[in-house]
């Protein structure tokens, strides 16, 4: 039963399987073997049993919702879901409940799908290795030993675990496509605007992004259709029709130009993984597509901008836990220290450290000379891949220089920051991409390609990485949990 | 002792009469009961978003347009960032760099003519929740939030320092005021904190060119404390500086109760408000065709009814101000003349003869003096006028009138029902009257020797009693001739 989604629903269609007794499956899996794992916080058993009989009713009358109808998937926890404690991985969240649902949500219910949990996320999504989740870190089901990535640790872990058919995470600077990379499944970031970020606890208002993991490209297609599209609850989310991504995978890339930046393969980087993602390039040109040079020269500076503006837009966004209204209150002989109780208990290090690097960026006199100057390199970033994109239809780099570290490897918080060097600038840009598993490395530890396009050109990213995909056989290759 | 000036500048908040919240759709009823008027969105819950009312960026460019603001083609939210238990984000959603409008001007009337005082910027941004704590603040053990301001719409108008005195902050504030009402963006409701108003003054000697240090003033709701707060604090600023001190650049808080202000924080503890672009809002793009239906639909406001009834009508300054402290009251007045018609002659009683009667009577029984008021009087413009059409065809005397109208006022029906149903009509029957006269006559021998020994205002004694015994409804002039006629004989 631990197949795509759209394998899945072939199978709900003739029969052959039920999303209940799929959905079931699921939850014994996640009972047997997520001890090993950590994917989850928090499992919705009874809720899901419910939602996939439902499902199976429909299924029985021939009427299902379309292709997501009784699909198992798990939600990072910086989704809110009324009624199920929400905490993005923080303690400051441990016991708070929303009153209401993500836009997110709201669409996977209508589409009929089955929500098994949700799952763990470095706190308040900053991190790349879920090791700052204030609850328990997740373990990479390649190598236990190893992380699965982050901040979207759990919902990748889970997917590639085999714990959910297909999970959501959130992309800030790379926290989708970088454990995508890690866990050898599928992770896309979709367009800044494109899904909507109501009910998604803000991390950096202006980077963050919803988008689905897979086990493939045509369930990221059903993943992204469902949940994209204008939302006016978001005043930043783009109002444009939202294609059956689906539908156009199968058009090949014979004709499109990629490029292919001289900045992503830089010094340091894991020799395995330059020589997996130059293969599947090669690959590609044996598709039919052209490749071509193109420069980006302000990647080397995105790091350091994205570390001015996250942490600027962070400072902001998490001002209001201060235990007043909902979440951890710490008691204090009165207002000042029982905020400042609440905050010191209720945030971690990690947190902490953007918290002050962030207000000290938007200080008077300090804000041109950070936060200006910030924007500006976003400004040039944008330009530079506008540019390219004139040339070029679409991008391809490495996901991430290397492959799955180990627990506790990257004490130092900058060498973190590092991983993700390749993924910030299509943040930065707002642009979607798309990491798609392109081999492992010696240590059999997988690897993955990054495509990235023109703003709301979805389709065409999708539609390279299926061509790869469909030519290639990676994703056959499953780790063993047990 | 050294003779000051006094530049003064005003920072008005008005709470918008959107329906809705600025950022959010919950609604903005005054007094409903704590937190029952909020979402997650108000109540600043994890993951949600603001969007823009569209109604408050429109009551916003009206605004801007009657104080002859340049709208901007694009204006900007911006975060502003305190920690204030009773702002739920921590942040209040506002505009900095790029407001909404800019460069406007109010005029007001003051001693020796008008004034146009500069307006530097117009800006929108949301409300905060309310403080409730238990029993006084110094030792209150706990406090409550009621979050059902919290992001209700407000707008920011910040005028240059342009204000002379404090009477004339005072003048600005009313005419800011009752512009705001003519425009409908604001019941101008200053007990309900409808509008507030924080107010920054300097001193400097007289002739001086440079501006002296400033001194924000906070907390002040009421006219009456505009003008108490600035009159102290421009005497405490006079008597320091002449002391040979400088002054300190503060927030100072203005107590009413005990008539002063103190100092809430220095400038060493101002708040760094840490401003950003708003990264959950675009940029406003301001549509100018929507910008011109705007302004097309501009009422007439108040400065220019005022002129316009002196010049037009006749009515006295003084009655004009009256009338325009609400558009409701202008709408009642005009549609009354309306219906009465201009009446005879170029100087036509009847313009002020009806300001007579709505400032003295109306006025008088109406509850409080708002908007509201006038919309629930029981006697309606076009009864009104038929009273005073009574009055003018002399069927009813003047003070009869006023007991017919307050008859109206608690029945609701019309004149012209009560004075007949009543038996109110004057008595204008000579032969009734000349009985009535030779009756009172009869019984004040003394007042006839009076007036024939040369008293002449023995006859108004008479007059009274006449019109006593026909219980007012006499014909006051017909009395009197044929009282004279009476006299006069023998």
């Amino acid at each position: 039963m631990h197949q795509p989604i759209h394998e899945l629903t072939d199978a709900y269609r003739r029969g052959d399987l039920t999303p209940t007794a799929v959905a079931e499956d699921y939850l014994a899996r996640i009972g047997a073997l997520d001890g090993k794992v950590g994917a989850y916080l928090t499992v919705v058993r009874e809720q899901a049993l419910a939602a996939a009989h439902e499902s199976e009713l429909r299924w029985r009358a021939g009427t299902p919702r379309g292709p997501l109808d009784g699909a198992p998937v798990a939600l990072k926890d910086v989704l809110c879901t009324a009624g199920v404690r929400t905490t993005a991985g923080s303690k400051m969240l441990e016991r708070f409940v929303p009153p209401y649902d993500a836009t997110t949500v709201e669409r996977l219910q209508a589409a009929g799908a089955v929500i098994l949990g949700k799952t763990n996320m470095d706190e308040f999504a900053m991190g790349s290795s879920t090791e700052h989740s204030a609850f328990h870190p997740t373990r990479n089901p390649w190598d236990l030993a190893r992380v699965q990535g982050g901040s979207s640790g759990g919902s990748a872990a889970a997917v590639a675990g085999g714990l959910a058919a297909g999970s959501y995470g959130s992309d800030t600077g790379g926290s989708i496509r970088q454990p995508a990379a890690f866990c050898g499944v599928v992770g896309m970031k979709p367009t800044y605007g494109r899904v909507s970020r109501y009910g998604l606890i803000a991390l950096a208002s202006s980077l963050d992004q919803i988008g689905p993991f897979a086990q493939d490209v045509t369930d990221t297609a059903l993943l992204l259709t469902a949940v994209a599209g204008y939302d006016r609850r978001d005043a930043t989310s783009i109002e444009a029709p939202v294609p059956d991504y689906a539908a156009e995978l199968s058009k090949g890339v014979a004709g499109l130009t990629l490029g292919l930046p001289d900045e992503y393969f830089i010094d340091g980087m894991d020799p395995d993984v330059e020589r997996a993602v130059r293969q599947a390039i090669e690959v590609l040109k044996g598709l039919g597509a052209r490749i071509e040079r193109v420069s980006l020269p302000t990647t080397q500076h995105s790091l350091a901008a994205y570390y001015v503006i996250l942490p600027a837009e962070a400072s902001s966004n998490l001002a209001r836990y201060d235990g007043v209204k909902y979440g951890l209150r710490v008691a204090g002989r009165d207002l000042i220290e029982m905020q400042s109780k609440t905050r010191a208990a209720g945030f971690g290090a990690e947190v902490k450290r953007r918290i002050m690097l962030g207000t000290y960026a938007l200080s008077a006199g300090y804000y041109d000379a950070y936060y200006g100057k910030a924007q500006s390199v976003r400004t040039l970033v944008r330009r530079e891949f506008a540019a390219a994109f004139a040339r070029v239809d679409l991008i391809v780099a490495p996901t991430t220089p290397n492959v799955a570290f180990k627990h506790g490897e990257k004490e130092d918080p900058l060498s973190m920051y590092l991983n993700d060097v390749f993924t910030i600038p299509g943040n930065l840009s707002g642009i979607p991409g798309v990491s798609v598993p392109c081999g492992f490395n010696a240590g059999g530890l997988p690897i993955g390609l990054q495509v990235l396009g023109r703003p709301l050109d979805e389709a065409r990213v999708l539609r390279a990485a299926y061509a790869y995909e469909q030519a290639t056989t990676w994703r056959s290759r499953r780790p063993d949990l047990s | 002792m050294t003779t000051y000036e006094t530049v003064i500048g005003l920072e008005v908040h008005a709470q918008l009469s959107t329906r809705s919240k600025m950022f959010c759709g919950c609604p903005t009823t005054f007094g409903a009961r704590p937190n029952t008027q909020t979402c997650p969105v108000c109540l600043g819950m994890p993951g949600v978003l603001p969007v823009v009312n569209r109604r408050a960026v429109e009551f916003g460019i009206r605004t801007a347009l009657a104080f002859g603001c340049r709208v901007n083609d694009a204006c900007r939210f911006a975060r502003k960032h305190y920690y204030y238990p009773d702002m739920p984000k921590n942040y209040q959603i506002s505009q900095y760099e790029e407001p909404l409008a800019e460069n406007g001007s109010l005029e007001i009337d003051i001693e020796g003519g008008a004034r146009a005082i500069g307006i530097q910027r117009l800006h929108l941004e949301e409300d905060v929740g309310k403080l409730l704590h238990e029993g006084p603040l110094e030792t209150a053990q706990a406090s409550l939030v009621d979050f059902n301001r919290s992001g209700v719409a407000l707008m920011e108008t910040v005028s240059r320092p342009e204000l002379s005195s404090p009477e004339e902050a005072a003048a600005y504030l009313r005419a800011f005021r009752t512009v705001l009402i003519f425009l409908g963006v604001c019941d101008g409701n200053m007990e309900e904190g409808s509008l507030r108003c924080d107010a920054n003054i300097s001193l400097r000697p007289r002739g001086s060119g440079t501006l002296g240090t400033k001194v924000e003033i906070k907390n002040l709701n009421s006219f009456r404390n505009v003008q108490r707060a600035l009159e102290f604090e421009e005497q405490r600023q006079a008597l320091a500086l002449d002391a040979g001190e400088r002054i300190v650049q503060e927030t100072r808080l203005w107590d009413a109760d005990r008539g002063y202000t103190r100092s809430m924080r220095s400038k060493e503890f101002a708040h760094d408000y840490r401003y950003f672009p708003e990264p959950d809002l675009v940029p406003l793009q301001i549509d100018r065709r929507w910008v011109e239906e705007i302004r097309a639909a501009l009422p007439e406001l108040p400065r220019a009814w005022r002129q316009r009834a002196v010049a037009q009508y006749g009515l006295p300054p003084y009655d004009a101000e009256v009338l325009t402290q609400s558009r409701a009251l202008v709408d009642y007045y005009e549609a009354a003349l309306r219906e009465w018609g201009p009446g005879p002659g170029a100087r036509s009683e009847r313009p002020k003869t009806l300001s007579n009667w709505i400032m003295s009577e109306l006025l008088r029984v109406l509850p409080g003096d708002d908007e509201r008021a006038i919309g629930t009087s029981p006697i309606s413009p076009g009864h009104l006028v038929g009273l005073l059409r009574l009055i003018e065809n002399a069927t009813i005397s003047g003070k009869i009138a006023k007991d017919v109208f307050q008859k109206m006022f608690v029945s609701g029906e019309d004149a012209r029902t009560i004075v007949e149903r009543d038996g109110l009509t004057q008595v204008a029957d000579e032969g009734a009257l000349v009985q009535v006269i030779e009756s009172v006559m009869a019984a004040n021998p003394k007042a006839i020797e009076d007036y024939r020994r040369g008293k002449k205002e023995a006859k108004g004694a008479l007059v009274g009693q006449v019109m006593k015994a026909t219980r007012g409804k006499a014909n006051p002039a017909l009395v009197n001739r044929l009282l004279e006629d009476k006299l006069s004989q023998t």
